[in-house]
């Protein structure tokens, strides 16, 4: 790996750009580049690793491997191999930009770039679930994902009475990262409403076949035997004068309220949409996951020519499946620029697929067990639904019902939601699923945010120093 | 026949919002039939102004129709907020224009002397300035600015609280609106009007095209060419800021809410997807060379919409010769031109046929230039 | 409040929140060093004036917004903490300043 420290390092153009330096970005940048492809992996972390192995390499946790458990480790290898290939490395940038004919604008410590790039991989990841719940906004609420990186970067945990509420997967594992590391919970609020159950036994046969199973229960196991956990809480709300100071919480048609100086929310995942939305890339609602992600094929090939999506950027299923996407993608990538011979594509796919379905069959149980409430999903009255713009769940229903809003575009010009520095990424989903619910139909009906770039901030003067043309200037300066 | 409406405006947008208004103002029956949620719609992506300064060049019935919406505004804007019951940020503070260089100064100055040198157009009231004196008035604005024109007429609105405040104010008026119903089919009949949309027929006794772009292929269904064409423009917006600018420059402003707006770039093309970074670049550097301390802010959107251009850039507003009681409007600066629509355009079709004064605005100038 | 595990060594370095001195360990992005040194509202909001703390620290939210070294707006969250760096909350300041 050639570590860059400036975009003014950067070449021109490069055979494959691949953002992200998760699971996905860094498998499919070691096997682009061990290609022959000119590969560039560009990160806005200062080290790689991305959201599950965030800090894998400097982690001040190397001591106490415990804690995070085998899985986090296994990214050192990933890194590890990643280091060892002869891919160029950004990090710390932001890509602000990929336009469908593959420039990308990318920007570090106030400096910005436009480079093309023959072949484009997104391999952004996934962002946690919107959790709306009345006074999410406080402060001492958090996403459990943020704890979890606390942990992961700094070794640092919350002390005083802290409380985890949601559902999902990855709330156990960090509520299990968390007892190893010694620090355990007030209660956990397990919000998974208990109909889903019926759902996924429908699922169970695959899912008992698949990897997930063991890990799955011994994290569970360990949990509840050392946190009270309250099943079926069905309204959450964050309480407090500025700060947060109490969790009340409806279980069993009871309402119940307890002190707490931390709130942790989690309810599973979903894909970072955003900068494949703004390159042009068509979007697709999985009413399996609730979540828009990438029109994609088996090679992650998105409806854009010459950009593809890797990991759970694509669509959440998990590291390991990340991982194996990204090599997908690799391989496409290199067949498409001319540096496989033949069928060797297919050929080399061929194991990694079949890996990959052992993942893929476990995920449907999960998916069905773990899906949100809707009541979660959605913002009603005064409950924020856009943080940035601060407009509410009520204002949103009111302007469905009062001004026929149809959809997210019109909502935005006329509530400012999504028009803040988070560009929706907050609030999209909600959004949408609100709508839906106020007009009785499926958001896939609803639609979502379009994006433009910049998807991440840049400065007036950044933008001040790109090139411009004759023709650009003729189409501003005018008398 | 009898008809559901008394009056269907085709199009959602700033036009057919303020033509909408107006006539619901009246106490007619409105229908308001718009696209869905993405559409082509310059409504949600223009620059804001309330302009005077430069407008009608080439047509001084356009300098004064734009002059008599900039004065009908003020009383439009309050009236419009009690309707609707929220501000909507418009002022007639003056505005400028900068100039960067001698050469850009002395151009400007001359196409305003040419423009109130026509026949008919209301004496000047534009100052030009020197970059001293810009500075003067304008603390921000930085060494590079060679001067400016400044129009004492000129203002601005938060134009998406103008867009929603016309719904509003419709919807509180009586008036219906649907959205998701492009219109496919016009019949035109003895009686009146049957339209087929995707969310089903509505009829109406007198229509209003006011679909923006969608003008040209709605115009054809009733015997009309209207030659619209588009032009993008392109907008950089920034993070709130706390205030610093009290008036609006042609290119730069800053809304109510903090968030300064660049704009706006004009080109040919008909997709509001592309955006060439190119132009983006201009218009940042312009930006910051007119006020410096404008650099270091994030911008959070940047976007391009499309203006809806007629041959000659001109509004068009007329009437179906074949099928009275069919109009159509049409013009880039549905802003400027909001308080007009509302309070001069609607009460004018409403009690018949455009008068005489929208003769210079009618489509046969395209037909007799074209014969010509 | 968060607090670092006990058996976590790492370099110390100092930085200073308001002005007032703190220490952090090198790694830490500036959020989390914000956290750990017990300061967790960064910012109040410019719309409403609400006060906001840290709620992803992964880049999403925006919520981590902070002065730094007298740049105004930056996420805390995607920024290593420097010895010696000033940071600055946004309490009482929800716009951005020009010229900050
Ligand atoms: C907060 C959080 C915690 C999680 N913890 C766990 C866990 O402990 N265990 C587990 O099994 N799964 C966990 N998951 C799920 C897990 O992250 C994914 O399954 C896996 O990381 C997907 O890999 P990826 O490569 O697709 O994406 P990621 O690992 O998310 O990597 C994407 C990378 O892209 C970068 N990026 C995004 N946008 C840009 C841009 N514009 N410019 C530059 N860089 C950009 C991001 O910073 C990130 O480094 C977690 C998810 C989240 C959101
Ligand atoms: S805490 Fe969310 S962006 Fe920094």
């Amino acid at each position: 790996m050639i570590e860059l420290g400036q975009v003014a390092h950067l070449d021109a153009s490069y055979d494959l750009v691949v953002i992200g330096a998760g699971p996905a970005g860094l498998a499919c940048a070691a096997q682009a580049s061990a290609g022959g492809a000119r590969t560039l992996l560009v990160d806005e972390n200062a080290a790689p690793g991305g959201q599950i192995y965030r800090s894998v390499g400097a982690t001040p946790l190397r001591a106490r491997r415990d804690i995070l458990g085998a899985d986090y480790w296994t990214g050192e290898e990933l890194a590890s191999s990643f280091a060892a290939s002869g891919a160029a490395y950004l990090a710390g940038a932001t890509v602000w930009q990929v336009s469908p004919e593959r420039e990308i604008g990318l920007s570090k410590d106030g400096s910005a770039r436009l480079i093309d790039a023959r072949h484009v991989v997104m391999a952004t990841g996934a962002l946690e679930r919107p959790f709306p719940i009345p006074g999410w906004t406080q402060p001492g609420v958090m996403t459990a994902g943020a704890a979890q990186i606390l942990l992961k970067t700094a070794g640092a945990t919350a002390t005083g009475r802290v409380v985890l509420a949601g559902s999902g997967p990855l709330l156990w594992l960090i509520a299990a990262q968390s007892l190893a590391a010694g620090r355990s919970f007030s209660a956990i609020l397990d919000t998974t409403p208990k109909a889903n159950w019926t759902a996924a036994l429908a699922h169970l046969p695959s899912f008992l076949a698949s990897p997930y199973l063991a890990k799955g229960l011994k994290l569970l196991r360990r949990v509840r035997r050392e946190i009270a956990v309250v099943s079926g809480v069905t309204a959450l709300e964050a309480e407090g004068d500025g700060r947060l100071e109490r969790v009340r919480y409806v279980a069993g048609g009871e309402t119940r309220t307890i002190g707490a100086d931390h709130l942790f929310l989690h309810q599973g995942v979903t894909p970072n949409v955003n900068m494949a939305s703004a390159a042009g890339c068509e979007l697709v609602w999985d009413d399996l996951q609730l979540c828009w992600r990438p029109k994609a094929d088996a090679w992650g090939r998105t409806s854009v020519p010459g950009i593809a999506v890797a990991g759970d950027g694509a669509g959440i299923a998990g590291a390991e499946a990340a991982a194996l996407r990204g090599s997908l993608a690799a391989l496409d990538a290199l067949d498409a620029l001319g540096l496989l011979p033949g069928d060797e594509k297919t050929r080399r796919a061929a194991p990694l697929r079949k890996t990959l379905a052992r993942y893929d069959r476990g995920r449907g149980f999960l998916d069905a067990l773990y899906r949100p409430a809707k009541s979660f999903r959605t913002a009603d009255g005064d409950t924020i639904a856009c943080r940035c713009e601060e407009v509410t769940g009520g204002q949103i229903r009111a302007a469905v019902a009062d001004l026929h809003v149809a959809g997210p575009n019109q909502l935005k010009s006329f509530l400012r939601c999504g028009m803040g520095p988070c560009q929706g990424r907050l609030c999209g989903l909600t959004v949408s699923e609100t709508i839906a619910d106020a007009r009785g139909v499926s958001p896939a009906d609803v639609g979502y945010y379009r994006l433009r770039s910049p998807v991440k901030p840049i400065t007036l003067a950044e933008i001040a120093t790109l090139d411009q043309t004759e023709a650009d200037v003729k189409a501003v300066a005018r008398g | 026949m009898r008809n559901d409406y008394d009056f269907a405006v085709l199009g959602g947008g700033l036009v057919g919002a303020a033509t909408a208004y107006g006539l619901a103002k009246l106490g007619l029956k409105v229908l308001m039939l718009d696209e869905g949620d993405v559409a082509k719609r310059a409504s949600r992506g223009n620059f804001a102004l309330v302009w005077v300064q430069n407008k009608g060049l080439g047509m001084p019935a356009y300098a004064t129709w734009t002059r008599r919406s900039s004065d009908a505004w003020v009383p439009f804007a309050r009236e419009l907020e009690d309707t609707a019951g929220f501000a909507i940020h418009h002022r007639r503070t003056g505005g400028y224009h900068l100039a960067l260089t001698e050469d850009e100064l002395a151009r400007r100055a001359a196409m305003i002397a040419r423009l109130h040198n026509q026949p008919g157009v209301a004496p000047s009231e534009v100052e030009v300035l020197d970059g001293d004196e810009i500075r003067r008035r304008l603390p921000e604005a930085g060494p590079e600015v060679a001067g400016g024109t400044f129009c004492p007429l000129d203002g601005d609105v938060n134009s998406l609280k103008l867009f929603r405040a016309l719904h509003e104010g419709f919807a509180r008026l009586g008036g219906t609106y649907r959205s998701e119903a492009m219109v496919d089919v016009i019949e035109p009949g003895a009686g009146g009007f049957a339209l087929s949309t995707q969310a089903g027929r509505f009829s109406a006794d007198r229509i209003v095209l006011a679909a923006g772009l969608g003008n040209a292929r709605l115009g054809a269904m009733v015997g009309m060419t209207v030659p619209v064409r588009p032009v993008r423009g392109q907008l950089i917006v920034t993070e709130k800021t706390a205030p610093f600018l009290d008036a609006p420059v042609s290119t730069v402003r800053q809304t109510d809410e903090g968030g300064v707006m660049v704009g706006d770039s004009q080109e040919e093309a008909d997709s509001y997807d592309g955006m060439r970074q190119g132009v983006m670049a201009v218009m940042a550097d312009r930006a910051v060379r007119m006020f410096p301390r404008l650099g270091r802010l994030n911008v959070v959107r940047t976007w391009s919409a499309l203006r809806v251009m007629s041959p000659d850039g001109f509004p068009i507003y007329d009437e179906s010769p074949v099928h009275p009681g069919c109009f159509v409007a049409t013009c880039h600066s549905g802003v400027t031109l909001a308080a007009a629509h509302a309070a001069l355009f609607a009460p004018a079709i409403a009690a018949g046929s455009p008068p005489s004064e929208f003769d210079d605005f009618s489509l046969r100038r395209f037909h007799v230039s074209a014969a010509a | 409040m968060f607090q670092r595990l006990p058996d976590i060594r790492g370099d110390a370095l100092s930085f200073t929140i308001d002005g007032k001195a703190a220490q952090a360990r090198a790694g830490e992005t500036v959020a989390s060093a914000l956290l750990l040194a017990g300061v967790e509202t960064c910012r109040t909001t410019p719309v409403s004036g609400a006060p906001r703390a840290p709620y992803c620290l992964m880049g999403v939210c925006f919520e981590c917004l902070v002065t730094i070294d007298g740049r105004g707006n930056q996420q805390g969250c995607l920024v290593t903490v420097q010895d010696g760096m000033r940071v600055e909350t946004q309490i009482g300041r929800g716009k951005r300043e020009l010229g900050r």
